[in-house]
């Protein structure tokens, strides 16, 4: 579920952090630029890996700070495709299930992605899968929010999150707080997956 | 800033979980974000069975599982949530009714109860918790 980007960056190091080894200050810039942030096609960045190269560093007239070439390796959270993954519900809503690891939580299971046959149950907002015990009765089991979930990675999608442009700021800002850079959509309908109750025996 | 390489590797969780964990004891304060996606993502990856591993048993574990014929991603996926169920295995492995034999599976359930012995001990836990539901 995790892997290691390279990118490459000119790091700014203001003057005040010029007490510092430079690597520790550019680790320190780097981390603060991307951690916690979605890049575009490459996935949830969480922390610096390692430093791979560092160029000399330059000094741009009419301004105090360095600028340094630097070629990094960056951890972030990309699940494959097909990755079976595990995860706790947050809450059910006629889309379907929302899913959170905790540091991402933008995963949902769409209802044609669900163990065959659920339904929604508006009262207690949650799905019900409706087991089929084989003598003809149904036995329904409800997948609460903050229980434990199995699910398989089955699509990804990016989204370009720009600010807005000055002309019409009012529109798009509405339209940008809905925008979720990176969402993963999942399914449950193996055996197998689902909630792990469900499979203890 | 540019990329270079969008995945120049996979990492393991464990790897992942090693590493936060430098950050978070390291003398230096963080802050903002970089505190907050350590600190969620080392609380997800802790309570995985992925916090009782080590090195060496990983390493052990890889070497008795190669004989299996396991992809690349398969295997890393054996190690990040280590099975306890042939149905698991089942949705692990691609087409692993093929592949592999009820034998190998069961060997490969053994493999993996003796490297990574945690996993079947918080599984008979849960268990007990249950019980006297």
């Amino acid at each position: 579920m995790f892997i290691l980007a390279e990118m490459k960056n000119v790091t700014r190091i203001p003057p005040e952090l010029f007490n510092l080894h430079l690597n520790d200050a550019i680790a320190g810039e780097l981390n603060n630029k991307l951690a916690n942030k979605v890049v575009l096609n490459v996935g949830l960045c969480i922390a610096l890996y390692d430093i791979v190269s560092l160029q000399e560093s330059f000094i741009i007239p009419g301004d105090g700070a360095s600028h340094t070439r630097v070629n990094f390796r960056f951890i972030v959270f990309r699940p494959f495709i097909e990755e079976i993954l595990t995860g706790k519900i947050r809450s059910c809503s006629q889309e379907g299930v929302h899913v959170t690891l905790g540091f991402f939580e933008d995963i949902l299971i769409p209802p044609t992605a669900l163990q065959h046959p659920s339904k929604f149950n508006e009262t207690e907002q949650a799905w019900v899968w409706e087991y089929d015990t084989g003598d003809g009765s149904k036995h329904d089991l409800f997948m609460d929010s903050g229980e434990i979930i199995r699910f398989r990675v089955i699509a990804e999608n990016f989204t370009e999150t720009c600010p807005a442009g000055p002309t019409n700021i009012q529109e798009s800002s509405e339209g940008n707080e809905n925008k979720v850079p990176y969402t993963l959509t999942g399914s449950i309908n193996e055996p197998g997956l689902g909630l792990l109750t469900w499979w203890d025996n | 800033m540019e990329i270079v390489t969008n995945n120049c590797a996979a990492l393991s969780n464990y790897e992942v979980l090693k590493h936060l964990q430098v950050i978070k004891d390291s003398k230096r304060k963080h802050k903002g974000q970089l505190a907050t996606i350590t600190y969620e993502t080392l609380r997800y990856l802790e309570n995985t069975p992925v916090g009782e591993q080590t090195s060496d048993s990983i390493r052990e574990c890889m070497k008795s599982l190669s004989a299996f014929n396991l992809n690349k991603t398969e295997l890393l996926m054996i190690i990040n949530s280590p099975p306890i169920t042939a149905l698991e295995i089942q949705l692990i492995v691609e087409d692993s009714e093929e592949r592999l034999s009820e034998d190998q599976v069961q060997q490969i359930l053994v493999i993996l109860a003796n490297h990574f012995p945690h996993i079947v001990k918080e599984q008979s836990d849960n268990d007990n918790e249950e019980a006297p539901e």
